[in-house]
């Protein structure tokens, strides 16, 4: 049924920390292969891969933004993308087939590929372009928050979470309970300031990101002390030797 | 937004079918008997009909789209397919009683009417539900399906001063359409700033997009081919119409032939209208793009 529940026991999601992602793809990358090589579901397409107009169906995509701060240099931002397991999905209430669901249990939102029709209607209710048509599969496929690893009894219990996780190379995305006030991930997002994105549009989001910190005294750039100090030594001698020619 | 033909001509068909196949329940164009009947029912359901065939071939998986007639609780695309299938249940008896039997049902006609513009509303509220596309959720959006079945349906029906009324109104629903829709995302105060919750910081612009190759998301909601021609395009399909098949319908020109030469401007501005309401429409997550 495509009712969203009441409630749900926990609400399983992500915590992304936009500080210290490196914008490296490796979520990306790894999320792909699990969810191409897994065998839970048909794989993700890659259409034309070598031809001139390659095209493929992705769960997460990381793009990179540049925030120019009122005062100071500007900083890039890496901003990974991919499905925030809504609170109020919107992508669920519209579907047709009953194929989107949330789970009563954990709150994950998930497609029965079986019944999906293909009409594309969940991708369009999203707000965040979490859901991609497979271009071979003619079915919508979006993030599972990897649940064929995070309760696979015949992974080893440090690879029980999902595939972007375990993969990420600077610990910028944690997995857990959000709906625990008490949990890893949830005393994060209190500490840090994590938020949700677009909460005007009313999905109220389980995934939530952490603000970029803080960066140095504003209005110095940072390569300038260095910059200013002068060698001293053989450098200097060679320095003042070279300013003489 | 994509604008796919299959739901252009879907949405464009059906409304006209589904308007004409409620005025001939109403009895507002007489109750025709005998074969007198064959021809506006035999229209009415073609054209449904045939818009439903073409939404179809917008389905990834149309073999399954019989599954789509059980979420009428939660989903407008659900409820229009059971609206859709309810009034084809409803009119087609009366429909074979009118034109074998010579013997109209009134009782099924007015059923039939009530589900015929239910199920134009359900189409229109697909689109007019979806928060994440500011110039869809709109009451200009709802006014403009309605408006539009009730034109198509009144000109293939042929009857004049209806017509002439069901014309002004789809002028108006259409001006104000483009007019509400015409505030783009940015003064609705969305940017990059507001989609990455990163505007708090300072400016925040796109500085690498997330991938070099296409993907389902930017071709279907981040549509930018043919906004250039926009304004040209909305004359062309105001003509078409509204502002053409009211001045061949006036009063003081012929009769059927003016009806029969409006009918078809009218659809054929529906699509070049319809074209548009999903060509210009912005969706939210163009943001993350850069664009809006």
């Amino acid at each position: 049924m495509t009712a969203l529940p009441g409630r749900t026991e926990k609400s399983l999601g992500l915590v992304i920390d936009l500080d210290t992602c490196v914008g490296c793809q490796a979520c990306a990358v790894s999320c792909k292969e699990w969810n191409s090589a897994s065998g839970s579901h048909a794989p993700l397409a890659d259409l034309d891969a070598y031809g001139a107009a390659p095209a493929g169906t992705f769960l997460n995509r990381v793009h990179s933004f540049e925030v120019t701060p009122p005062e100071g240099p500007a900083v890039v931002v890496h901003f990974p993308r991919s499905c925030l397991h809504c609170a109020d999905a919107p992508c669920v209430t519209v579907c047709p087939t009953g194929a989107s669901y949330k789970r009563a249990e954990d709150g994950i939102v998930l497609v029965d590929e079986a019944a999906c029709i293909g009409c594309g209607l969940c991708a369009w209710a999203c707000p965040y372009g979490a859901r991609e048509l497979d271009g071979a599969e003619r079915v919508m496929k979006k993030c599972t928050l990897c649940v064929d690893r995070i309760y696979n009894d015949a992974l080893p219990e440090a690879d029980r979470v999902p595939a972007c996780v375990k993969a990420c190379p600077t610990g910028a995305r944690h997995f857990g309970d959000l709906a625990d006030p008490g949990s890893a991930v949830s005393r994060l997002v209190a500490a840090r300031g994590g938020f949700d994105l677009m909460p005007e549009q009313g999905t109220r989001p389980v995934n939530k990101y952490l603000p970029p910190r803080p960066r140095g005294p504003s209005g110095q750039a940072p390569l300038e002390p260095l910059a200013a100090a002068a060698p001293g030594g053989f450098l200097g001698w060679l320095d003042r030797a070279l300013d003489r020619l | 937004m994509h604008p796919a033909v299959s739901i252009i001509l879907f949405t464009v068909l059906s409304g006209a079918g589904f308007g004409l196949l409620a005025l001939l329940g109403t009895g507002a164009a007489g109750r025709p008997a005998g074969w007198a009947a064959f021809v506006p029912f035999a229209l009415g359901l073609g054209l449904a009909g045939a818009g439903l065939v073409a939404s179809a071939f917008h389905l990834g998986r149309p073999e399954r789209a019989l599954r789509a007639f059980t979420q009428w609780r939660t989903s407008w695309l659900s409820r229009e397919a059971v609206l859709a299938a309810a009034t084809f249940a409803v009119v087609v008896p009366n429909a074979a009683a009118s034109v074998l039997l010579a013997r109209p049902l009134p009782g099924l006609g007015w059923a039939g009417a009530v589900l015929a513009v239910a199920t134009v509303g359900s189409t229109a509220m697909i689109y007019a539900q979806m928060r994440t596309v500011p110039r869809w959720r709109h009451w200009t959006t709802l006014a403009v399906f309605l408006a539009a079945a009730a034109a198509g349906g009144t000109l293939l029906a042929g009857l004049r001063w209806p017509a002439l009324a069901a014309l002004g109104l789809l002028g108006i629903a259409l001006a104000a359409h483009w007019r509400a829709g015409d505030r783009p995302l940015g003064r609705a105060g969305q940017d990059a700033g507001t989609a990455t919750g990163l505007g708090a910081l300072g400016r925040v612009r796109p500085l690498s997009p997330a991938h070099t190759g296409g993907s389902y998301v930017l071709k279907e909601m981040v549509h930018v081919v043919g906004r250039r021609h926009a304004r040209r395009l909305r004359l062309l399909a105001f003509l078409l119409a509204v502002v053409l098949p009211a001045a061949l319908v006036a009063p003081g020109w012929g009769g059927w032939l003016a009806f029969a030469i409006a009918a078809p401007l009218h659809l054929g501005g529906m699509l070049a209208a319809r074209w548009l309401f999903f060509a210009e429409a912005e969706h939210v997550v163009g943001l993350y793009y850069g664009r809006g």
